[in-house]
């Protein structure tokens, strides 16, 4: 019996769209598409190992195909060897080379662990921006701590400058995501989580909640504006001019409801960041991340 | 390769030397054997709980701690009684071997009583807790004592229920072979929650009360 | 009076959920008038329903696996149209409140109700006859497992009817399972149902390793049991070890939602984190505990139908107790990027890798079988090289994500689920519907169409292929799971042909079912006479089809690895005509109305009908105590029947 599809135009209609498939990856935005140091270097650690791996499973599909082919019951011409089921000499090579691969992407996994770790600041002459990032029912709040203002679902930073956040939630775990940018992490309530990344270029970059947070979740997306070190200034100075973040603002912003809307706010109550900490455990805050 | 040359190299039936071989074990050994693997598997359920309690242990969001809360001559006092009980039914099930009814009954009967008093002492240092406002709901750290020893409280509950069936049903049946593997396997439970007491004692009473 | 519950628990505003509703209301009561009016109740009743007999109720537990598969593939296809549709600014046709009901029903039912009763249901029905003996260690409590875990499938159905179930993701992760973001009864269903199902598995893992330890034909050593069961001992192990942590996780969520206690909470010194540690502590030995018998399966598949001894047969039983072992050391890589820090990542991803290696040599071992060998392509067989193909993809991409800062980009995305339906569906789904083929002629005494057969494995390969990698690709674009609708337009391409992959996998399951029936209308053409209809290598070949209550007229004393294969070689079988009488283990009730009180006091819970708890509390206790204190008298088997059963069986010239 056929134990493959003989017909060509099934194999060239699937090799078609995978090829479709691939170039739809290559010219799209996402985790291939790094804007920044961070993303950069794991798309390049993704790629290196994706080829590591490929290295010993490709062989190993082949030979699937192929052994099963030639060992068909119907090939007279190939060896029976019904009581052959040791050979000492093949175990040493099946255990060493799963080892050996796994020996080489552990020093890679070690190493990068620490390079990347989310918390590691990044080396640069420019002193970084601290954005503190505040999860709700569905909507993004970024508070920028020293410059007195904040925003929402939209965060502006400049080109080639390290972004410091400090994030906490609400209510229930969320996690930020800009995928060109780099690593996600949780946000949680009650305790205050650590990022570093950073924009190399100007443009803009889609962002994500990738924790599951209720009914509102598909919409909590926000948009990463990376400006020239000029056009940051431009907007910082209109943005002071907007209307502030107080109190009443704020309880409006709390309550559970998709918000879509972008806004910037030209003054923020100092301390909010850690009183939204504070408040959504009720007594002591913990801090995560080191 | 021929038919004879195949026989040839089939393996030779080697003697038996390993006591894996040796066929279906006997039922006392098969219901003794399940049943320490229960155990074993409600002494995960313990640990999942002990972890809990490790890591909550600070957490009394204001409210009453450890220290403040234990009382060390109430926790010996349990510790003796449900260690004392554990003799107790280590005695009866010897004397239900040697078909010595009476010491049975007898041992047994300690061992109800000494059980009972540890739920006793248990229960109502409980409800001191919760009359002095420090109940499961106060605190991470109270959720996670109430449930952990309160775990084992309903194990010993459960236990003494099981332990009057089975009195019972020996009373009623006489020591047949099932009868007498259900007493083991009680035995092996009652040991059982014994030790767990004793990780409880240490961690939860112990080190808190310090 | 009746706690929460009113009339408004049954969605007749939501014409989706009625039309489900109606449809299983529907099935089931067509079912049950079907079998009154043919007057099956006596027999349903004595030969299955109160049956404490292993094949029964392996049968039992693989039939609700195969109901319940019908379901989480539903839950499945609507959520694939519903991503297809929602591109855009297009809402789709399902609002959030359903899809993620849908989405946690989904993997909720697809793990604890389909795979797990599958995967015990196979490892019920084939352990003891591979070890030679007459049943599992524990006949009774083995009934019970059974009956507590259909009737944690049951109160999940319920939830479709009355009232909700959760929407929270299938491990309900807090704070949002907390009464404080979940207030509804949808959590409550989810966790009393798995409470009460958890404790059946239990009970089967406990059972299993009883009975492969302590039970086995005499002559074989642990090296000589077949490499199905040292995976079956594995995984049953491990089911020992982790669902005590799911049943204490689930109970600490349960008091919080209850009685007001502060595990998870985000006031009172909570702690949420401290649920995702654990549940993943039960979750991944989980996900192994499902993946181990798929393993020992295609081992003993291929086997025999290369006609070859399994190769390296003692490095496959190191590999799989090493899984064993490695797998409860791995939990934390399903959440890197809760921040514990890079030292404790790359530990943990590292531990992570090392699971690998032995996966890996498996792999080369079924490879080293077929080398050699004469490979017969039956339906089991291409379920195995599907595999074989399949799986090393999803290992790839799960190494992958061991990577710390490679999962830093891709945790929680599409990529993500790809990958793990990338190995499950390719361990596990093609591992049952192997052995599913391979045991049915054993178990029912006729073969499958083949031919059906055929079709489903290509169906379910190519719309496996079809449905889950334009996921890896659109993962990698940003698409994180569990969303309802997404605004990039570019996504969509890949969610159509994710969506025409899901069409194809339906009719492969079609396919399976169309088998099923057609095989049955037609089964006297394809009669099993002799018991090894695959010229099989291992014990439960050498019965009859079906075998006799008690399997083995006499337990066959075992002389080597692959025993039947050696006993057919060297026609050493029965030499004796005389048989001691046997007892075997009546019926029993228990299970059944064990499993009727759990549904009443799980249900009487969920809408907090108190007084309707107590009295299920009540119901069950009564039931424990009277089956407690009854003699049970076993059923004699006399020498005289036994030497006729196998001489009907012999009969039909069988080999030994």
């Amino acid at each position: 019996m056929r134990k493959a599809p003989g017909n060509l135009a099934v194999w060239r209609g699937a090799m078609l769209l995978a090829a479709a498939g691939w170039a739809g990856l290559c010219h799209a935005e996402g985790v291939l598409d790094p804007q920044g140091p961070i993303a950069a270097a794991e798309r390049t650690l993704l790629l290196n190992a994706t080829a590591i791996m490929l290295v010993v499973v490709i062989p190993v599909m082949v030979l699937t195909v192929a052994f099963a082919w030639w060992y068909r019951a119907s090939n007279t011409r190939a060896t029976y060897a019904p009581d052959w089921s040791h050979s000492g000499r093949i175990e040493f090579v099946v255990w060493s080379i799963p080892a050996m691969v796994v020996i080489l992407l552990a020093a890679v996994a070690w190493g990068s662990a620490h390079l990347l770790d989310p918390a590691r600041a990044l080396s640069s002459d420019q002193k970084p921006v601290r954005i503190e990032v505040v999860s709700l029912d569905w909507k993004w709040l970024f508070i920028y701590p020293d410059l007195g203002i904040a925003t929402l679902n939209q965060i502006t930073v400049p080109e080639g400058t390290p972004i410091e956040f400090m994030l906490t939630s609400t209510n229930v775990m969320n996690a930020f995501w800009v995928p060109q940018l780099g690593s996600m992490i949780y946000t949680m309530p009650g305790m205050t989580t650590h990022l570093n990344l950073l924009a190399t270029n100007a443009g803009d970059f889609a962002g994500f909640s990738s924790n599951f947070s209720g009914d509102g979740f598909s919409d909590m997306r926000f948009t990463v504006h990376s400006l020239p070190a000029a056009g940051f200034h431009s907007w910082l100075e209109v943005a002071r001019g907007e209307a502030a973040l107080d109190g009443e603002a704020y309880s409006r912003l709390a309550q559970s409801g998709t918000d879509v809307s972008l806004r910037t706010y030209g003054q923020v109550t100092p301390g909010l960041f850690d009183r939204i900490e504070r408040d959504s455990i009720g007594l002591s805050a913990q801090t995560m991340g080191h | 390769m021929s038919a004879e040359a195949g026989l040839a190299a089939l393996p030779a039936a080697e003697p038996l030397r390993s006591r894996s071989g040796a066929g279906p074990a006997p039922v006392r050994i098969v219901v003794g054997y399940g049943f320490w693997i229960f155990l074993l598997s409600d002494i995960i359920l313990f640990s999942a709980l002990f972890a809990t309690y490790a890591v909550q242990q600070g957490q009394t969001a204001g409210g009453p701690s450890a220290h403040q809360l234990f009382g060390l001559r109430n926790a010996g006092i349990e510790t003796l009684a449900l260690l004392f009980s554990s003799y107790t039914c280590g005695l009866a099930i010897v004397a239900m071997e040697q078909r010595r009814m009476s010491a049975f009954y007898l041992c047994f009967a300690l061992t109800f009583v000494l059980g009972a008093t540890f739920l006793g002492l248990e229960l109502t240092e409980f409800a001191g807790f919760v009359a002095r406002g420090a109940g499961p709901t106060r605190s991470g750290f109270l959720s996670a004592f109430f449930s952990l020893v309160g775990l084992h409280g309903a194990h010993v509950t459960v236990g003494l229920l099981w332990l009057i069936f089975l009195v019972a049903q020996t009373a009623y049946r006489g020591p047949l072979d099932y009868v007498r593997r259900r007493l083991l396997c009680f035995s092996l439970f009652w040991h059982a929650l014994d030790i767990i007491w004793v990780g409880l004692l240490t961690m939860v009473y112990l080190m808190g009360a310090r | 009076m009746l706690g929460k519950l009113t009339w408004q628990a049954i969605p007749w505003h939501e014409p989706p959920a009625m039309a489900a509703s109606a449809f299983i209301i529907l099935g089931i009561l067509g079912i049950l008038i079907l079998i009154t009016r043919k007057g099956w109740w006596g027999y349903l009743w004595n030969e299955w329903l109160t049956s404490v007999d292993h094949k029964r109720i392996g049968v039992m537990y693989v039939l609700l696996a195969l109901v319940l598969l019908v379901r989480g593939f539903s839950d499945a296809i609507m959520m694939r149209t519903q991503l297809a549709m929602a591109a855009g600014n297009a809402p789709g046709y399902l609002p959030p409140e359903h899809y993620d009901q849908i989405f946690t029903a989904h993997g909720t039912i697809m793990i604890f109700f389909m795979a797990m009763p599958f995967v015990i249901g196979l490892m019920n029905f084939v352990v003891p006859l591979q070890l030679g003996v007459r049943d599992v260690a524990f006949p009774v409590l083995n009934s019970v497992s059974f009956w507590l875990t259909a009737a944690g499938a049951l109160l999940v159905n319920v939830s479709l009817v009355v009232g909700e179930f959760a929407r929270t993701g299938w491990l309900a992760y807090p704070p949002l399972s907390e009464l404080a973001f979940s207030p509804g009864v949808g959590v409550d269903y989810y966790l009393w149902a798995l409470q009460i199902s958890g404790l059946g598995t239990l009970l089967a893992g406990i059972n299993m390793v009883t009975t492969i330890l302590k039970l086995r034909a005499p002559g074989m050593t642990y090296m000589r049991m077949p490499v199905f069961v040292w995976t079956a001992l594995c995984s049953s192990m491990m089911i020992v070890a982790a669902f005590p942590i799911l049943t204490a996780t689930f109970g600490m969520l349960l008091l919080d939602r209850y009685a007001g206690m502060h595990f998870f909470t985000t006031d009172g010194g909570g702690n949420f984190m401290m649920y995702v540690n654990l549940i993943w502590a039960w979750g991944h030995p989980e996900v192994y505990i499902l993946a181990l018998p798929g393993f020992g399966i295609f081992s003993e598949v291929i086997a025999t139908f290369s006609g070859k001894q399994l190769f390296g047969y003692r490095s496959m039983v190191l590999a799989t107790l090493a899984i064993c072992v490695l797998s409860n050391m791995v939990w934390l890589h399903h959440f890197f990027t809760m921040g514990a820090g890079a030292d404790v990542n790359a530990v943990f991803g590292i531990m992570s890798m090392i699971i690998a290696i032995p996966t890996g040599v498996k792999l080369f071992n079924w490879l080293f079988t077929m080398f050699r060998g004469r490979i017969r392509f039956e339906v089991p067989v291409l379920w195995t090289i599907g595999f074989m193909v399949t799986f090393v993809l999803g290992g790839l991409t799960g190494v992958l994500l061991a990577v710390p800062p490679a999962d830093f980009q891709l945790h929680n995305s599409l990529f993500l689920v790809a990958h793990f339906h990338n190995v499950i569906i390719g361990a596990v789904l093609f591992g049952l519907m192997a052995g599913y083929y391979y045991w049915f002629p054993k178990a029912f005494g006729f073969t499958l169409h083949r031919g059906l057969g055929v079709v489903s494995f290509w169906c379910w390969f190519i719309g496996f292929y079809l449905a889950f990698f334009p996921l890896y690709a659109v993962g990698l674009l940003g698409a994180t799971r569990r969303m309802q609708h997404y605004a990039d337009l570019s996504w969509q391409p890949y969610m159509i042909v994710a969506e025409v992959g899901a069409v194809v996998i339906m009719c492969g399951i079609i396919a399976t079912i169309l088998q099923l029936v057609i095989s049955i209308r037609t089964r006297e053409s394809r009669r099993d006479l002799t018991g090894d209809p695959w010229e099989g290598r291992t014990l439960e070949w050498a019965t009859a089809s079906p075998p006799p209550a008690y399997n083995f007229a006499r337990l066959p004393t075992v002389e080597s690895l692959d025993a039947f294969w050696v006993m057919k070689q060297r026609h050493t079988g029965n030499t004796s005509n005389v048989y001691p009488a046997i007892e075997m283990p009546r019926n029993s009730a228990n299970g059944f109305l064990t499993a009727f009180f759990a549904v009443v006091i799980g249900f009487s819970l969920v809408w907090h009908i108190w007084w309707l708890v107590v009295l299920g509390l009540a119901g069950a206790a009564v039931i424990l105590v009277s089956f407690g204190w009854r003699e049970r008298v076993p059923v004699e088997v006399s020498g005289e029947q036994l030497a006729a059963d196998e001489a009907a069986w012999r009969g039909a010239g069988v080999p030994g």
